[in-house]
């Protein structure tokens, strides 16, 4: 634990001037997941800037007929929001499946998409980790995989000495949903605001692990606007873990599903757990489209999507498991939505 | 036999006496002891599994504002004794495992103390560690004994001819995962120096086990040292015995004299410093005739210790007892690594014990075509097999009866994996569970009439199971009176000396020395005393049963569904029945026994504290990643038992309750989910991935 500066600035003008000025400073949300790393030494900031009171905690109603959440809703209230739970139940559901009562009461909707993993490397800074301490290498590689990723890894075992290599999942619930939904991230960076679409905020490892997302120093999520999509009102979130609640998905999926007769006429699913990304699915939508909308589909349309799927050998049986259960999700949770839509 | 004590206080329902406080948090633990300025300690951990200190440079962290001290080997004072290579701390700059602790600094603030840990650069050596264990261990020896004393292997008759004679015959290797304590209170202490005396506020299962051990290591007279413990957030035998930490506070304060100083473990150095249970593996053998009578029962188990100091689970002592055979052998086997010190576990021996045994009579069950309860019963042993003693009392069988009752499982369809309901697979087992009924050998009691009211002294511990309730009821019954007439005072080492809280021991153990101070004090002052009146009374050794073979019986039932898409477990039921001798509050008996099984379901679902050998660590070392059975996980829970009165264990008649409920447990929930999917899982934790690939 190192000591930091606190600042609690007047506007979110303010802080992103702050933030932006001093390189080695943060934002803080609910502090649900920057607090135990700054205890961990995992986040080293110099300066800390509190946001929480100072973005928006209003969820409205937009002109086109979506929701602009403020940063500064806190995940119980964007679950129990009324409009949430009849137009976009797949976030309500994704919410209320993450972490406890009392960590969502304080965790925000600015803060939640931007947890960092829970690779146990990651967040242990006596082993190599690329993401932590970019170029240390990265232990995760044959080590406890359970919770890593499958798809957007390389196709062969990756080089645990190598500095581009990180084979972690993003954790969030939420974030998955969201990737489903097509919402829309509204920021204000140094430079002023800006808007871009929630399924390019993060991003896969590449040659830098140490960055999860696009967004540059200073860039403040203020907003997250969802938009209108009829199609979500018949949506769900299924999340499979390895105990009842309070765990991480081993998988997730989020799924909105418009079925005509027997035919797929929209879907959207995304996957959670898998990926270093909210894993938009986008290959087994193209597969579904248009297609019959039987199990047998679902399933082809799932095996379409984790063609390219790498298991992550490790320490306690590895992760290859999570090849089969998506599979298998992915089509029970595609086939609990038809029968919802013909009962 | 003894004269059982007329029950009248013993056996009520009555309220915790501590629970107001706990509820309104004005009890106090050890970190929180109110004392002035405190200083707090934070330790720092060696990073390799195993090496040699070249150097430390704590120059960073003492030039730290608020840094009061820095200790490390280089240092710090020398011990008394460094028998116990566990407590040996900071005496040498050998690494022993990843995790053991090379330097502790001492702060004004925790946070400043941490901060410190952190700049402390400690180089190393490092030698080539070997900390994973296998079935085949190069390395694998027989111990000299298995804890605490029991023998490391067992032969009785011609285990080859027995198992040639059988119809059938089940071989399968079970396996149980490492798993930590967890408390929910960590290891925490505040230790004052005042000149050559100490107080020591801790978190512990014995303030008189853990001053004994504090003096042999700092060559201390008793009289030295204060413990103080009042209140325990836990400990389920990781508090049994005082672990590095303990030392590292006490030798922090020495460094500071007059001034307290505070030490908790965080979460994850619990996981390198506080204990835990060895996995086991458990390749075993049953073999019987097609009427179920088991002919033969061969149980070798293998499992770990640590390279400084060696810790054996006694996992094969249960099925030396549990069941008839005509030829048995039991046998245990250590591979020494480079890992931290195991130590007690809730239900150590037992609780891993029962697992491959029961889950290999659920498949004998099954291979026969008789129901798992009646092949139970067909095994039930008249006299304890191993010493051919009489059992003070077995009701094992009665508690499969009336628990079949109370469950439902008459009519049982045997046939695996065939019940469906909606998207879930649903299935039933059972499994029976034990734990001997021990006495400590040493516990003294004080009895004083103090204005009116009978004051009993005992430095008993209460780990949250109810020694400040249970004790004044059995005082009540010794000395005939009111149990409001009676105050109990504990958690001190200024009260006389009392055995561990471990083992199941301790309310049999305390209890039995309140009643022999109870009729101490009577026959010095009759019933009309006058105040300050006062006598002493030990644990009555002449008293001690030893012609019966004396035992706690159950048999929990698991009702498990399976989802049929993704293989997740739930629990919806789970029930146990006990025969546990009295009952002496059946409010706080109810919580042990639910608490038990409990853990119990945590073992079988989820406790595994995953081992990265490339390393020498657990990996998922904190309460996020490792998974403990949360509230959602647990469906309807159901303890009830059976009248028993054992006239041969002590003169409540009561037996201990502590452990009994989590042993069997995991065989249950593992032959459950079996009669839900037809998938044996014969390793825990019973992960989704472990049946996915054989549900429909
Ligand atoms: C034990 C445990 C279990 C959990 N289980 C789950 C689970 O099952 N599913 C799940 O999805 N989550 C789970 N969580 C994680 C939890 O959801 C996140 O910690 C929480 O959503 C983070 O939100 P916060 O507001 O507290 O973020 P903070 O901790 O305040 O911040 C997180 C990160 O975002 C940055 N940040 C915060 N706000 C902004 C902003 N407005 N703009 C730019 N940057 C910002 C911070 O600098 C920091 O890097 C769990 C957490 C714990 C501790
Ligand atoms: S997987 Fe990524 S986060 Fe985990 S250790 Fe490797 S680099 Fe670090």
């Amino acid at each position: 634990m190192k000591p930091f500066a606190f600042a609690r600035p007047g506007s979110v003008a303010e802080a992103v001037r702050e933030v932006s000025a001093e390189p080695n400073a943060v934002f803080l949300g609910g502090g649900t997941n920057l607090v135990d790393h700054l205890k961990l030494g995992v986040a080293r900031p110099d300066l800390v800037v509190d946001v929480r009171t100072l973005t928006s905690r209003e969820t409205t109603d937009t002109a086109d007929g979506g929701l602009l959440v403020g940063a500064a809703v806190s995940n119980s209230e964007l679950a129990a929001d009324r409009r949430v739970r009849e137009h976009y139940p797949v976030l309500a559901q994704a919410l209320l499946a993450g972490a406890n009562g009392q960590l969502r009461n304080l965790a925000t909707v600015g803060g939640n998409p931007l947890q960092r993993t829970r690779c146990v490397y990651f967040q242990d800074v006596t082993t190599a980790c690329n993401k932590r301490e970019p170029g240390s290498g990265c232990a995760a590689v044959g080590g406890y995989t359970r919770y890593h990723a499958v798809l957007g890894v390389p196709a062969a075992l990756p080089d645990a000495t190598a500095a581009d290599t990180c084979i972690a999942t993003h954790p969030s619930d939420m974030a998955v949903a969201l990737a489903a939904l097509d919402a829309v991230v509204h920021v204000l960076g140094p430079q002023g605001a800006r808007t871009l679409p929630f399924r390019e905020l993060h991003r896969l490892p590449g040659d830098d692990p140490s960055r999860d997302t696009v967004l540059g120093h200073g860039d403040l999520v203020t907003a997250i606007e969802l938009p209108p999509l009829p199609m979500a009102a018949r949506s769900t979130y299924r999340k499979v873990r390895d105990r009842a609640s309070y765990a991480f998905a081993l998988v997730s999926v989020a799924a909105a599903l418009d079925v005509d007769g027997d035919t797929v006429r929209d879907v959207r699913l995304a996957l959670g757990g898998v990926a270093h990304v909210p894993w938009r699915a986008t290959r087994a939508e193209e597969v579904l489209r248009g297609g019959p909308a039987t199990e047998h589909a679902f399933r082809a349309a799932a095996e379409a999507e984790l063609a390219a799927a790498q298991p992550q050998p490790g320490v306690d049986g590895g992760n290859g498991f999570k090849i089969p259960l998506l599979t298998r999700t992915i089509t029970a949770t595609l086939r609990d939505l038809t029968e919802g839509a013909t009962s | 036999m003894t004269d059982l004590l007329e029950p009248r206080a013993m056996g009520r329902d009555l309220v915790r006496r501590d629970g107001v406080q706990k509820v309104r948090g004005t009890a106090t633990y050890a970190y929180e002891t109110p004392v002035e300025s405190p200083a707090f300690c934070h330790p720092v951990q060696a990073t390799v599994a195993r090496g040699r200190i070249t150097g430390i440079d704590t120059e960073a962290a003492e030039a730290l504002d608020g840094v009061l001290a820095v200790l490390t080997s280089e240092n710090a004072e020398r011990l008394a004794s460094t028998d116990d290579a566990e407590l040996a701390v900071l005496q040498s700059p050998d690494v022993a495992f990843r995790g053991q602790v090379v330097g502790v600094v001492v702060a004004e603030t925790s946070e400043l103390a941490r901060q410190g840990a952190d700049l402390v650069v400690v180089t190393y050596a490092e030698q080539e560690h070997d900390s994973a264990l296998t079935v085949d261990h190069p390395g694998l020896y027989a111990p000299e004994k298995v804890n605490p004393s029991y023998d490391t292997d067992v032969v009785q008759g011609d285990v080859d001819a027995e198992l040639a004679a059988s119809a059938v015959v089940v071989s399968h290797t079970y396996a149980t995962a490492m798993v930590h304590n967890n408390p929910l209170e960590p290891h925490a202490s505040t230790a004052l120096w005042d000149g050559s005396s100490l107080t020591l506020w801790d978190s512990t299962q014995g303030v008189h086990p853990d001053r004994k051990a504090v003096c042999t290591v700092f060559g201390l007279e008793e009289e030295q040292v204060r413990v103080v413990c009042p209140y325990v957030g836990g400990g389920f035998g990781s508090k049994g015995t005082p672990h590095a930490n303990v030392v590292l506070v006490t030798m922090a304060a020495r460094a500071l004299p007059g001034r307290p100083v505070k030490l908790a473990l965080t979460r994850q150095q619990m996981f390198s410093l506080a204990g835990y249970r060895t996995p086991t593996i458990q390749r075993m053998q049953l073999g019987a005739d097609r009427d179920g009578r088991i002919r033969a029962l061969t149980l070798d188990v293998v499992e770990q210790t640590s390279r400084i100091k060696e810790f054996a689970e006694q996992t094969g002592v249960p099925a030396r007892m549990m069941y008839t055979a005509n030829a048995r052998r039991t046998t245990h086997r250590l591979a020494a690594l480079d890992v931290p010190v195991p130590s007690w576990f809730r239900a150590p021996g037992e609780c891993p014990g029962m697992f491959g045994p029961e889950v290999a009579m659920d498949e004998l069950a099954h291979e026969l075509g008789i129901d798992p309860i009646e092949l139970r019963v067909r095994n039930d042993p008249e006299r304890d097999p191993e010493t051919g003693q009489p059992w003070s009392s077995r009701h094992l069988v009665e508690c499969l009866r009336e628990g079949a009752e109370r469950f439902g499982w008459a009519g049982r369809d045997p046939r695996p994996g065939v019940r469906r309901e909606g998207r879930w697979l649903v299935g039933t087992g059972v499994a029976s569970s034990v734990y001997p009924t021990m006495r400590q050998a040493q516990s003294t009691a004080d009895v004083r009439f103090e204005d009116g009211r009978y004051v009993v002294e005992i430095g008993a511990a209460d780990l949250g199971t109810g020694a400040w309730t249970v004790l004044p009821q059995i005082a009540a019954d010794a000395l005939g009176v009111d149990v409001d007439d009676v105050e109990v005072r504990i958690g001190d080492t200024r009260y006389p000396i009392a055995s561990v809280a471990g083992g199941s021991s301790g309310t049999n153990t305390w209890g039995s020395a309140i009643a022999v101070a109870a009729r101490e004090f009577r026959g010095k002052f009759g019933t009309d005393p006058r105040d300050g009146d006062e006598a002493s009374g030990q644990v009555d050794q002449a008293d001690t049963d030893d012609e019966h073979a004396t035992y706690a019986f159950g048999a929990q039932f698991v009702e498990a569904r399976v989802d049929v898409d993704t293989g997740e477990v739930r629990v919806p039921r789970l029930l146990g029945v006990f025969a546990c001798g009295r009952i002496l509050n059946p409010r706080t008996a109810r919580s042990q026994f639910i608490g038990g099984m409990t853990m119990g379901l945590s073992m079988a679902l989820h406790e595994n504290s995953v081992w990265d050998p490339r390393i020498g660590q657990v990996a998922n070392h904190d309460l996020a990643e490792y998974h403990v059975t949360v509230n959602a996980d647990v469906g309807d829970v159901q303890a009830h038992w059976l009248d028993e009165e054992d006239p041969y264990v002590n003169v409540m008649g009561a037996k201990g309750i502590g452990e009994i409920g989590i042993v069997g447990t995991a065989a249950a929930v593992s032959n459950a989910v079996w009669h839900a999917t037809g998938v044996r899982v014969r390793e825990l934790p019973v992960t989704l991935d472990r049946l996915l690939t054989a549900l429909p």
